[in-house]
């Protein structure tokens, strides 16, 4: 019991660890817009440090909370029912070879629609409301998880399935244990794509829609032509994305992809 | 009543037969190894015997209560513990998670599988243990058949000796019968009770040759003279060391 528990923080300590490689990452471009911010001025590029400042003091007020929250909730909303959507129907694929055939040629038609063009239909059908932010992200993400599960699907350990039929087990349970267990490793790389680009067309659309959130921020900071205020929303932006994704996916896929850790060599890991 | 039967069992893939007229009994506590040259259909006739291939034609009785099967390579979960790669047929059959984890530790201690070594990853094992596992898991449901596939072709000689010993001693112990696919005449005659030859192109089994006393308690020189005796003397091993490779494949 005490050595789960002390593996777990070992672990826990080793992610936030790793932390510092990618404070380094983002110093290095802190580094070069500062010195962009110092060739061009303060008008066409605010310093870094303003920035930072700036979104601090956004975030000191409880109705900029609302805004960025907003946000968070469309993209949020969108990404779920992209990953339910997508997880579904590309299991279905990546088993059914005649599914795949069909669903292949609908991918390339959504894929190859721009966003544009679905944020302005989704304005018609559903307003300036949630619907037409969450629809625009279900369109764009769901694609890139269809992907992930189908091609997880498809290439599923064959003779592992077998070994589970030699000792009795349903297709259920092989879905269960064997399946989905598989199906993991190639669905989070993708579920984290698309979370970025949920928060990104969220924001987006919400710019194009008038919809309020930080797109709309964005819109209203454009008309004052307030560039701190601009990019300061910008990095509220990217900031969401990084708490949920290194809040919540990654510490999800840590937990699935242990044997990973184990199979690495003795030494530097990840 | 036999262990198992098949009965005239012939196997087509996409219209190319590669086994047809199988007859073959194996009776309860009783080892029969199945030998012939690569690529003759002794794998796809095992498939067929423990139910993953269904057979074109002919019908397989199967009088035994459970099965196991040890595959050419291991087949263990990679995300899976060596703990919980025993007991994955367990999970299927449903004791209880603690009786689950007493009986794999059992099964391990069986295959001689080191008990601080079930914590670890597949990634973590060695082949030799990997193959370890594999047979515990094989044999923690208490089967009353086990099929064996080439288990050990890919493991050294010191080893795969190590494991004909583990698996002689498992049968002695817990009394199954099996079906051991080999194209090792050593490995056959120190197994089983008894050793099918499967007929070159598939078509039938060529003969059978009955083994002199119980597994185990053949010594080395009898063993020796064994397989001489079936390589330079027995016309029915004449094309067992064969390779057509179109076959392979």
């Amino acid at each position: 019991m005490t050595e789960a528990i002390l593996d777990r923080l070992g672990r826990l300590g080793r992610f936030f660890w790793s932390g510092w490689a990618g404070l380094a990452g983002l110093s290095l471009l802190a580094a070069l817009w500062q010195a962009g911010h110092e060739a061009y001025g303060d008008f066409i590029l605010p310093a870094p440090a303003a920035t930072l400042r700036a979104a601090w003091d956004l975030l000191a007020e409880p109705k900029h909370w609302d805004i960025a929250l907003a946000t968070i909730r469309r993209a949020m909303q969108g990404f779920a029912l992209a990953a339910a959507l997508g997880t579904a129907t590309g299991l279905a694929a990546g088993y059914s070879p005649a599914t795949m055939r069909i669903a292949r040629p609908l991918l390339t038609i959504l894929i190859g629609v721009p966003p544009i063009a679905w944020i302005v239909l989704a304005m018609i059908w559903f307003g300036s409301t949630d619907g037409t932010i969450a629809t625009t992200v279900v369109v764009a993400a769901a694609p890139v998880v269809f992907v992930g599960a189908a091609e997880g699907a498809a290439t599923r350990d064959r003779s592992l399935d077998d070994m589970a039929r030699v000792f009795g087990a349903s297709a259920l349970f092989r879905l269960r244990s064997i399946g989905l267990r598989h199906v993991a490793a190639h669905l989070f790389p993708a579920l984290a794509l698309a979370l970025g680009s949920a928060i990104k067309v969220a924001v987006m659309a919400e710019l194009l829609a008038n919809t309020g959130g930080i797109g709309g921020a964005l819109a209203s900071a454009r008309a004052n032509l307030d560039i701190a205020a601009a990019l300061a929303w910008v990095l509220l932006a990217v900031g969401a994305l990084i708490m949920l994704e290194y809040g919540v996916l990654h510490p999800i896929r840590a937990e699935f992809e242990r044997w990973r850790e184990a199979a690495r060599p003795w030494g530097v890991k990840r | 009543m036999n262990a198992l039967t098949l009965r005239a069992v012939g196997h087509a893939f996409f219209g190319r037969t590669v086994l047809d007229g199988i007859d073959l009994a194996v009776a309860t506590g009783e080892i029969v190894a199945l030998v012939g040259p690569s690529g003759c259909g002794k794998s796809t006739l095992v498939h067929i015997a423990a139910g993953l291939v269904e057979p074109s034609r002919g019908q397989v009785a199967r009088g035994y209560r459970q099965h196991g099967m040890v595959f050419q390579e291991p087949r263990l979960l990679p995300w899976a513990k060596a703990r919980d790669n025993i007991a994955y047929p367990l999970r299927i059959s449903g004791p209880r998670r603690a009786e689950r984890r007493r009986l794999a530790e059992a099964a391990a201690e069986r295959v001689a599988f080191a008990a601080e070594d079930l914590d670890k990853y597949p990634a973590e094992l060695s082949g030799g243990m990997r193959q370890r596992v594999a047979i515990a898991r094989a044999l923690v449901g208490e089967p009353d058949f086990l099929y064996f596939d080439e288990p050990f072709t890919a493991l050294d000689v010191a080893l795969k000796r190590r494991m004909q010993d583990l698996v002689i001693e498992a049968a002695r112990k817990a009394r199954f019968a099996a079906l051991f696919v080999t194209h090792d005449l050593a490995e056959a005659a120190r197994i089983a009770h008894r050793i099918a030859v499967l007929d070159a192109g598939g078509r039938g089994i060529a003969g059978f040759r009955a083994l002199p006393g119980a597994p185990g308690e053949r010594d080395a020189r009898l063993l020796f003279d064994l397989v001489q005796h079936f390589e330079h003397a027995d016309a029915l091993f004449r094309h067992i060391h064969d390779v057509d490779e179109r076959r392979i494949a």
